[in-house]
């Protein structure tokens, strides 16, 4: 769709763009976002300077860019869908060439006084490609093996730079993402049939591959795998995270320990307590009710960007609305899975919630171009 | 690209169908992770709450203060005292060794001290680690006050053993020290508190004998940890059962007294009470400040005990054992008398010497006694007689009464490495040495010579059972926990009246007949008038060459050949109260070395302090004033231990 398809008396400009902002979505975002400094700040042991403070001025600064993002009409998104990738695809072969090592991955790129991670950029880049391309490609061509190929070969690429940074996570999400954009796209089932076939044909695989010279996946990666399958063979090794975080949540029972109360965290228990493992925090002190309260907020998220893609009549609107929305559900599915060990425990933090540098703006920025869809949707 | 309205609504249904396909997808997910965290919190959430208790919640065990020692009074003589230290917790104090320097300039700082602590803290760096303890109060104020500029650093104040009579129960009291790895393995199940480090356990003595009953039950505190162990706060505390004090039968101050006239001679002394065995005083000289031990004794200290030709570390009074020499005719005097061999008017001819074969046998009167009768024979300490009256008797009944009399007896003290002594018999030289006994051996045994051997408390015994004719024993603890340990009466020794008479007599003679041995050691005070018997045992035989160069006088002969002096007492004669036994190593003769003693001792037991020079003859007591300004008493005057802390 080009500008002229656009009804223009119909689509806001100016100032009146303010008014057709999803404004509940918005307060949803900002619900679970306040979630998150609550618990930064319990987990801190009550200082609001350590964790909650930076990462309530990001998140200001965040929900700035989304405005500003949302305001910026989807057309000119569209148009920068193919520069956004090309853009992010060079940041992470420039990471794999320049990039920090933290936490034995080589996941960051200083630019100036910027910490990027460009993986992150890449999850929303992907979608904006992936939907700009299904917009722009036939309807009747989608299922046409050929023009499959092409999508596949745009999610692959980055998910296998991404894993060799390692970053297990990001990649499933990549991947998972990039799929759910294709699914949506109307791409014909039996695909996906297929290739969770093979994906089990590849696990299986790789599994196999454990010890011999040409294994696959990393050591530290098939502990990880071990000990999700049996947390409590090595409960002080590598299953530590696991065990502590799900006897974080039991603890936490109905109601919870109360605010401030959880001991697990307080008293370090907790790995990574206030990134990855934030949710055990939220789990240990208010129960079941916080937690499950904090799930039903994320699927209202959900809810409301479904709505508003099954809203819009344009195509690369509705693909681009439901592929962030399905990215950031997978963020807090695969994270919320990982701590109540469904899944064996990959890098993947809680959205809005856990402490985290670029994560938070580029998810906010994701929700921008969420916005932008739907302040600029044919009328 | 332009699309046909009807490709638009077709792609947009599409689109629709799709979405709902994936947000059923979604809500299946939703569904199962929202099951698995009630599974968690509500259908599990009790062992979680347990599991995560157990995380966080630790009990620490709290060393219960150990029982007191009292003396027979009621004074501590092994009691605890305040112990201020300073720990340090690596994790916190960052730089431990920058700490370190801050710290040594407010307390004194050893190198050992510094190297223990690094070593320490780079092991277990997140549990405190003592870098200095039993500071000054000043010292450790002025930690605390300094402590917040110091990071890491936590003042405590804990219990320690603390001996304040110092070396006087130094050898029956014994020490405590921290549990060594080779206490632990000697122990089958030990108790939890033995693995506290540096937690204290007695090692020796009566600190380590009544173990048992002066350790107290552990308390405990509920803690919170968190995941390095550092401790949170407290939960809850329930204090432990202090152990249960335990009162000896020693007197303190005759303690006192006895250690400082004994001085630095290498020599031990008992004073048992005559009637119910009750170990008044138990020396053993030198002695060691045994609170340098409970400390941690340092190497050139350590070196310069265990070095002593004196051998301060060890307790003479039950681990020496020593030939009784002439105090074992009292032995043999009443062995002969009650096998009937001889009566106490019988009398013996001394020239000097006894020709067996062609060995001679001398008295050590060269020029000898003459005709000779029971009293006499222990009065002037006359060998020949006993030669005969030994020979008469046979060493299988010197034994046997030997052993009545407590020689070669073992007694149920609570004390350290105890000696039986021995009282030899004709088995057990075949059984020790496969040969036969001969008729030499009994001579020499007659005289407290050869193979016999007594330590100075049995020697105490002796004369105490001699003095009361009852086989009392000794007794060292009086009460534990309050509870006085039961005392019947001893049972009679049955010996006979007459046997006892004579020789009791003999021993009223031996210190208050002008021939008699001990006669210059005599008390004038007919109200303490002391009997006893003097004892000089050789530990070499004098070698020809000796005897032809004309070598008798043990002043000429280098310190450790010279002769054991030996005295046995009791007194009053009448009304028998305290029996003494005085051992001095290598200090010539019984009556010059040891007599004088034991005649200190008696009447110190006896007047319950100094007592007036009246007691003593008129033209000793300038020497004997002179001699007790030397003596440096713990209290001389006061009723009462002085610096007994509890």
């Amino acid at each position: 769709m080009s500008y002229l398809e656009y009804n223009v008396k119909t689509v806001p400009t100016g100032l009146r763009k303010v008014l057709h902002v999803n404004w509940p979505l918005v307060l949803l975002l900002a619900a679970v976002a306040s979630v998150g400094f609550l618990m930064l700040y319990s987990v801190a042991g009550g200082r609001i300077d350590v964790w909650a403070e930076p990462q309530m001025k990001r998140f200001a600064i965040g929900l700035v860019g989304m405005l500003a993002i949302g305001f910026v009409p989807i057309w000119f998104w569209r148009n920068v869908s193919a520069v956004a990738y090309l853009g992010s695809l060079l940041l992470l072969v420039a990471v794999e060439l320049f990039g920090d090592i933290g936490m034995g991955a080589q996941r960051w790129l200083e630019i100036g006084p910027l910490r990027l991670q460009p993986s992150e950029l890449m999850k929303i880049a992907l979608v904006m490609l992936l939907a700009a391309y299904y917009d722009w490609l036939d309807v009747k061509k989608v299922s046409h093996p050929l023009w499959v190929i092409i999508p596949v070969v745009m999610i692959l690429v980055p998910t296998f730079l991404v894993l060799k940074q390692p970053d297990l996570g990001t990649a499933i999400l990549l991947l998972a993402g990039g799929g759910i954009v294709m699914f949506v796209a109307g791409v014909r089932i039996w695909y996906f049939g297929t290739v969770i076939a093979l994906g089990v044909a590849l696990i299986f695989t790789v599994i196999e591959s454990r010890g011999t010279d040409w294994q696959l996946i990393k050591d530290y990666q098939f502990r990880r795998i071990d000990t999700f399958l049996d947390p409590s063979a090595d409960p002080l090794g590598a299953g530590y995270n696991i065990t502590q975080a799900q006897i974080a949540l039991g603890s936490g029972g109905w109601a919870g320990k109360g605010f401030m109360q959880g001991t697990q965290s307080r008293l370090n228990f907790l790995p990574e307590k206030h990134t990855d493992f934030i949710f055990t925090t939220l789990a240990e002190e208010f129960g079941f009710i916080g937690a499950f309260s904090l799930l039903m907020l994320y699927v209202m998220i959900l809810l409301f960007c479904i709505q508003s893609a099954l809203a819009n009549r344009d195509r690369f609107s509705a693909l681009l609305i439901l592929g962030i929305s399905s990215t950031f559900f997978l963020f807090f599915m695969v994270n919320m899975s990982m701590v109540t060990g469904l899944m064996p425990v990959v890098g993947v933090p809680l959205p809005l919630v856990s402490y985290g540098g670029t994560a938070m703006i580029i998810l906010l920025a994701g929700f921008g171009l969420v916005q932008s869809a739907h302040i600029h949707r044919p009328r | 690209m332009r699309r046909s309205p009807r490709d638009a609504q077709e792609s947009h249904r599409r689109i629709g169908r799709r979405a709902m396909l994936l947000g059923s997808l979604q809500a299946v997910f939703v569904g199962t992770l929202a099951f698995r965290m009630r599974y968690l919190q509500v259908d599990q959430a009790d062992e979680f709450l347990l599991l995560a208790e157990e995380n966080s919640i630790k009990v620490r065990l709290l060393p219960p203060a150990r029982g007191l020692i009292q003396d027979r009074n009621g004074t501590v003589v092994a009691g605890n005292e305040q112990n201020y230290r300073i720990t340090i917790i690596q994790e916190d104090a960052g730089d431990t060794s920058a700490v370190l320097d801050e710290l040594a300039q407010l307390i004194p700082l050893t190198d050992d001290d510094r190297e223990r602590t690094l070593k320490e803290a780079a092991r277990t760096p997140t549990l405190p680690i003592t870098i200095a303890d039993r500071l000054s109060w000043e010292e450790f104020s002025r930690v605390a006050v300094n402590a917040p500029a110091l990071p890491g650093i936590t003042t405590e104040v804990g219990l320690s053993r603390f001996y304040p009579q110092g070396a006087d129960f130094a050898h029956v009291l014994g020490y405590v020290g921290p549990v060594s790895d080779y206490d632990l393995s000697k122990i089958e199940d030990p108790d939890p508190l033995l693995k506290i480090p540096r937690f204290q356990i007695g090692k020796i003595g009566v600190e380590a004998k009544l173990e048992a009953d002066l350790r107290g039950k552990a308390g405990s505190r509920r803690i919170e940890v968190n995941s390095s162990g550092r401790v949170m706060r407290e939960l809850g505390r329930q204090e432990g059962d202090p152990g249960a004090n335990v009162r000896i039968t020693i007197d303190h101050r005759l303690q006192n007294y006895v250690q400082a006239r004994l001085g630095e001679e290498s020599a031990a002394a008992v004073v048992v009470d005559v009637n119910t065995g009750d170990i008044l005083a138990i020396n053993s000289a030198p002695s060691f400040d045994p609170n340098l031990f409970v400390r941690g004794i340092s190497g050139p200290d350590y070196r310069a005990l265990t070095e002593n030709d004196h051998r301060p570390l060890a307790d003479k009074t039950v681990q020496g054992a020593y030939p009784p020499g002439s105090t074992f005719k009292i032995v043999t005097a009443l062995a002969a008398m009650e096998a009937g061999v001889i009566n106490p008017g019988e009398t013996v001819y001394c020239p000097g010497y006894t020709q067996l074969g062609n060995r001679r046998f001398h008295c050590w009167k060269r020029g000898g006694h003459g005709y000779v009768r029971m009293t006499e024979s222990l009065e002037k300490s006359c060998d020949v007689y006993y030669y005969e009256v030994a020979q008469r008797v046979g060493i299988d009944k010197l034994a046997e009464m030997a052993r009545r009399l407590g020689i070669g007896a073992r007694f149920d003290l609570p004390m350290s490495a105890i000696s039986e002594g021995l009282a030899p018999d004709k088995n057990w030289k075949l059984a020790k040495y496969g040969k036969s006994w001969l008729v030499g051996d009994t001579l020499n045994s007659g005289i407290g010579q050869g193979y016999v051997l007594a330590s100075p408390l049995q020697l105490a015994v002796m004369t105490a059972r001699v003095a009361s004719g009852r086989a009392i024993e000794p007794r060292l603890v009086r009460a534990v926990d309050g509870l006085d340990v039961p005392l019947a009466e001893a049972p009679l020794l049955g010996l006979s009246d007459a046997a006892l008479r004579a020789v009791r007599q003999g021993l009223f003679d031996v210190s208050n007949s002008q021939s008699g041995t001990a006669y210059r050691s005599r008390i004038v005070d007919d109200t303490m008038r002391m009997a006893g018997k003097t004892g000089t045992s050789q530990v070499r035989n004098i070698t020809a060459a000796e005897r032809a160069r004309g070598v008798f006088r043990n002043e000429d002969l280098p310190w450790e050949r010279r002769d054991h002096a030996l005295y046995v007492c009791y007194a009053p004669f009448d009304a028998p109260k305290v029996a003494v036994s005085v051992v001095v190593e290598h200090g010539g003769g019984g009556s010059t070395a040891a007599a004088p003693i034991a005649r200190d001792i008696v009447l110190h037991a006896l007047h319950g302090g100094i007592p007036p020079l009246t007691a003593y003859p008129a033209d000793q007591r300038n020497r004997i004033e002179a001699e007790r300004e030397k003596l440096q008493l713990l209290d001389p005057e006061g009723p009462s231990g002085g610096r007994s802390r509890a």
